[in-house]
């Protein structure tokens, strides 16, 4: 096992490599600089700080030294300086809208695996039922339904209609003055709209996924065995076939790690959330090179890491795959 | 059904109230009954963006403007007629030979963290702007210093070498406090975070992305301003910001002509809020590449923009809100020429002009021809502003009519500006300026800004225009200037480099809570020192 580690981890080296090499060279083809934003069309600027300003960011040396300037930095885990006029350094740029990011989406995957793994089993055990084909349309129709649009919908008719939530934001003004439990419903409110909608798109996705695990292993010969063993329907599909469909969930999981430092710029944008979605879209719109080549960095290795997790549990999850392993070295 | 009657009448009954309480409800906006200003309540604003900076010398954003302006003071400042008035500066001079600015400083003037404000700040301020290593896009009119002396504390004595007539109102510049940021890295200090300035509100806090906190500042020079807090939340959606105004969490708003027209004409808005609208600085143009064999015939400029109906645009993209036109000057302001030649809609006089000019159907394919070529071009403009590409295709129409044929590409704003716009490939352009009350025109007009990534990009060149913009630069006085921008403004409408379209208006909705709202020329912010809440109607207490 330790050896298998090892070698994986080993191999994501030139992988991460590969990734931000890319990265650096597709960034800087696109079109436009940095330095644009304060210095085109505007009549105040003068040309020579168009320059002056490319010597400062380090824009004026080749490419491949760029590249090789920022790579050492990075070994010592230095993301260096954002471009931005703040010029604050890229780390804490990204920390400061981590926690929220996080929150949004581990909530919003709490959700989602809460609603979609029963919807998913009822759907299967019924399948081709009223509530199976209901199910379908509805998530479906979640799925294909634009967030923005129900994000406002929602923002008008809760927020504006009945009053009942806060449109926009995390907190209340005054938010500093609330006791305790005050500044917990507080926050709560704020939540509920930005977590409901940020599932209504993910519900679709994993409840099929679900269902169509549950048929899988519903036809199974050791179903059948446990059916003719005479136990309990309830047992035969919450024992014995709820746990090995639940096995390739852990997959999926694992693939949603990066998705939980990323964020979605549609939805941060409507629900005014100061999240990863928004820093990324705003950093490509300013070419702020540093400050997406961190992030991609830092979605690469989570990346990366969430494979081997996925890979890892499901090994030891799945007592098969752990000893066809075992066999192979 | 009984229910639904009753809730009807419940309603109706409601409405009659509610009118009944708000008689004054048809009074002009800011025409009121005089009250005494209280202190107290919060000023609740959105912004779509983030500040980036609050340091002013390094911003470049309108967000970072908006609070650094309130955080920090110029010698100068516009008046609400757009006058030139003292604002560190108590008083100044301006030598005969125009060539010398002496400021008197105000003696009472301390920063926020209580050092007092001398002349050495202003000094060391301009020195931040022309310092190399300072990444400053604000530079250019501190260029034209020849130097700056600090005779005492309370007097900064200002030389040029040549007469520079935006000289006097390039020192409404924020001034930098010296004592916090000299001898350092301008890029590294932490006023970028926590500015420290001498103006009417402190700075509180700054949560990025999601809101931006001042407070009155109890010693500012003309007195505390009356509203005790300025929040500004970063809502980056427009519509999203339009439903919390709805609900009385925003307490001003910049609103679309659409909100402003449609959206806000309900009793429920009218209680809440009084809205307003002035002129915008800044207009809108189709502007001609003039490197173009197609346009150099000034007959050809002129049939165009007679060919193009401005206010139907101005109807139908800003649904009214906004005025032709006719120059690159505001028709409220001073240096406004009213009297230069005007291209009203007039399709006739389109086609002959482009009939002497040698463009005539002579294959019948409905496009004007000449030498066997048809008139055919392209108009470029940028991606995300709406306003640009509708009025672009209202103009392909009319273009159409007169029997010339435009094709719209509406670009990505960085490939815009480097495939297009900087190497002059491109035919023709909707773009905007936005502009000031200082009329000064050199860097757009000038002959010798032809150049690439200047900002003649159409390469208008006039020797005429070149000598009035220097002129123009060169006195002092609106009565004086005048005649040189007169001059310039009729040479542009009868050349016609660019078809002049539409003039914007800003319209704002404020909460009805704020009193001293008083609308002029320069719009209605001018004076929110002097706006207040009565006791009775604060909203938030602390």
């Amino acid at each position: 096992m330790l050896q298998y580690l090892t070698r994986r981890l080993l191999t994501m080296i030139p992988l991460l490599l590969g990734i931000t090499l890319i990265s650096f060279v597709v960034i800087h083809l696109a079109p436009g600089e940095p330095t644009d934003l304060q210095t085109q069309l505007n009549p105040q600027a003068s040309s020579e700080l168009q320059e002056r300003l490319r010597t400062q960011y380090g824009l004026d040396r080749p490419l491949y030294v760029q590249y090789g300037t920022w790579l050492s930095r990075l070994v010592q885990l230095d993301f260096g300086e954002s471009f931005a006029t703040d010029r604050r350094p890229v780390l804490d740029k990204v920390i400061e809208r981590l926690p929220v990011t996080i929150l949004l989406n581990v909530l919003a995957i709490l959700l989602i695996l809460a609603v979609a793994i029963p919807l998913g089993i009822v759907s299967a055990v019924r399948r081709n039922s009223g509530f199976d084909r209901a199910t379908t349309i509805l998530v479906f129709a979640g799925f294909a339904m634009p967030s923005f649009w129900l994000a406002l919908l929602l923002m008008d008719w809760f927020g504006v209609r009945l009053g009942w939530l806060p449109i926009s934001g995390l907190k209340s003004l005054g938010y500093e003055y609330l006791s305790f439990f005050g500044q917990l419903t507080d926050r709560l409110s704020h939540l509920i709209l930005p977590v409901f909608v940020a599932s209504i798109g993910g519900l679709a996705g994993f409840s099929r996924y679900m269902r169509s695990n549950m048929l899988e292993v519903i036809r199974q010969d050791y179903i059948l065995t446990a059916r003719a063993k005479g136990l309990a329907e309830k047992t035969v599909i919450y024992k014995h076939a709820l746990r090995n469909a639940l096995l390739p969930l852990i997959t999926i999981l694992g693939l949603s790690v990066p998705g939980l430092i990323g964020g979605s710029v549609i939805f941060e944008t409507i629900f005014a959330i100061p999240g990863m979605g928004k820093l990324f879209y705003d950093g490509v719109m300013m070419r702020d090179y540093p400050l997406i080549m961190g992030i991609l960095v830092m979605g690469a290795v989570l990346t990366l890491l969430g494979n081997l997790l996925a890979d890892i549990s499901y090994a030891l999850a799945d007592p098969r795959i752990r000893h066809s392993q075992q066999g192979e070295s | 059904m009984r229910v639904m009657l009753r809730i009807l009448l419940g309603i109706i009954l409601l409405v009659m109230v509610w009118a009944c309480d708000n008689p004054q409800d048809n009074s002009l906006p800011g025409v009121e009954k005089a009250l005494t200003p209280e202190y107290g309540d919060t000023f609740i604003e959105a912004s779509i963006g983030d500040a980036s900076t609050l340091l002013p010398v390094l911003a470049s954003d309108s967000a970072s403007y908006e609070i650094t302006g309130l955080v920090y003071n110029g010698l100068m400042r516009y008046d609400k007629n757009f006058k030139p008035e003292g604002e560190l500066a108590e008083s100044w001079e301006i030598s005969a030979d125009n060539l010398q600015i002496t400021f008197h400083l105000r003696k009472n003037v301390k920063w926020h963290d209580g050092a007092p404000f001398t002349s050495a700040d202003v000094l060391f301020t301009y020195q931040l702007y022309i310092d190399p290593h300072t990444p400053t896009a604000y530079a250019e009119s501190f260029k034209q210093v020849k130097s700056v002396a600090t005779p005492d504390p309370y007097t900064v004595v200002v030389s040029y070498d040549k007469p520079y007539a935006p000289a006097l109102m390039s020192w409404s510049t924020a001034i930098h406090p010296k004592h916090l940021l000299e001898g350092q890295d301008i890029t590294k200090s932490p006023l970028a975070r926590k500015p420290v300035g001498t103006g009417p509100y402190k700075f509180v806090e700054w949560s990025s992305g999601e809101k931006i906190v001042l407070e009155a500042n109890p010693d500012y020079y003309e007195g505390m301003p009356y509203i005790k807090r300025v929040v500004y939340r970063i809502i980056p959606d427009p519509s999203t910001q339009f439903l919390e105004l709805q609900t009385g969490s925003l307490d001003f708003m910049g609103l679309s002509p659409l909100q402003y027209d449609r959206q806000t004409d309900t009793p429920a808005f009218h209680r809440l809020y009084n809205k307003y609208r002035y002129l915008n600085f800044g207009y809108t143009y189709l502007g001609y590449n003039l490197k173009r064999p197609l346009f150099r015939d000034k007959r050809v400029r002129q049939a165009l923009s007679f060919a193009i109906n401005k206010q139907e645009i101005i109807d139908g993209v800003l649904l009214g809100y906004g005025a032709v036109a006719t120059g690159p000057y505001k028709p409220d302001t001073w240096v406004y020429n009213p009297k230069v030649p005007r291209y009203d809609y007039n399709p006739e006089k389109s086609r002959q002009l482009l009939k002497e000019a040698g463009w005539s159907d002579r294959d019948g394919d409905g496009i004007l021809d000449k030498d066997g070529k048809p008139f055919s071009f392209t108009i470029v403009t940028n991606q995300g502003n709406d306003l640009r590409a509708k009025a672009g295709e209202i103009i392909q129409r009319r273009f159409k009519d007169v029997g010339v044929d435009v094709q719209l590409r509406i670009i990505e704003w960085a490939t815009f500006l480097k495939e297009f716009i900087n190497p002059g490939n491109f035919d023709a352009t909707i773009l905007g300026w936005s502009g000031g009350p200082e009329p000064d025109q050199y860097n757009i007009w000038h002959s010798s800004k032809t150049g690439p990534r200047q900002l003649n990009f159409i390469g208008f060149k006039n020797a005429e225009v070149d000598q009035l913009l220097e002129d123009g630069r060169r006195v002092f006085g609106t009565e004086k200037r005048k005649p040189f921008y007169d001059r310039f403004q009729e040479i542009l409408a009868e050349e016609q480099p660019y078809t002049f379209l539409f003039v914007g208006e800003a319209l704002p909705a404020v909460s009805k809570r704020f009193r001293g709202i008083e609308p002029a020329p320069a719009g209605i912010r001018y004076n929110f020192n002097k706006w207040f809440v009565p006791k009775a109607e604060q909203k938030y207490a602390r």
